[in-house]
């Protein structure tokens, strides 16, 4: 699902909005997020998750392919924490055990 | 990092402000929207929210675990996890506005 079929699903679900206003309502949610991530808060919504912002300290890398040295700065990466009752939902359903795992990394 | 949480209400309130609807419409906008993204990722479905990020679900498989403290083995479940990933607006904002302020 991409923005525009959320946007397509809640204006069928609230056919008395206009379209332009459900397109600012999920705009809005978004960028308060953004912006609260970008100022280092937290979000946090219970039983959905909670978004935070790790920071990197500055390491020294190295280009894998020539083995050289780079200094890599200091950054701040997005963080996101699944919610309990979201993860009991994506592990409702009884086909679980026979859901092919698509990577091996556990 | 700045210790600060943004909830609901926040949100909501951020929806009140910015469309004319009232107080309790914009919360329960705010709850569909974060419920139509559980049905959809419940469903297997990827979300994808542009210049926001993408969630998606990943099978896992089952394998066996060990307490830590413990040392014991412990069977873990073939199970479904949520990943999250952030779209390169997010991170670049994110960047620009903490990285330049903690220097």
């Amino acid at each position: 699902m991409i923005k525009s079929e959320l946007i397509q699903r809640l204006a069928e679900r609230n056919p008395h909005l206009f379209q332009r206003d459900i397109e600012r309502i999920v705009a809005t949610i978004f960028d308060e997020i953004s912006a609260a991530l970008a100022r280092g808060d937290r979000v946090e919504l219970r039983g959905f998750g909670a978004f935070s912002v790790k920071r990197r300290p500055a390491r020294t890398g190295r280009n894998p392919r020539t083995g050289a040295a780079v200094e890599v700065a200091e950054k701040c990466v997005p963080f996101f924490k699944t919610g309990k009752e979201l993860r009991e939902k994506l592990n409702i359903s009884d086909d679980v055990q026979d859901a092919a795992p698509d990577d091996k990394t556990g | 990092m700045t210790g600060k949480t943004v909830t609901r209400a926040q949100l909501s309130e951020a929806v009140y402000q910015e469309v004319g609807l009232s107080r309790n419409e914009s919360a329960d906008l705010v709850e569909t929207v974060l419920q139509e993204i559980v049905e959809s990722l419940a469903r297997e479905e990827t979300v994808k929210i542009s210049s926001f990020g993408s969630f998606h679900v990943r099978s896992k498989g089952g394998r066996v675990g060990r307490n830590p403290k413990t040392g014991q083995e412990v069977p873990i479940q073939p199970r479904r996890v949520l990943v999250f990933r952030a779209s390169h607006v997010l991170k670049d904002r994110i960047n620009d506005e903490l990285v330049t302020k903690a220097r």
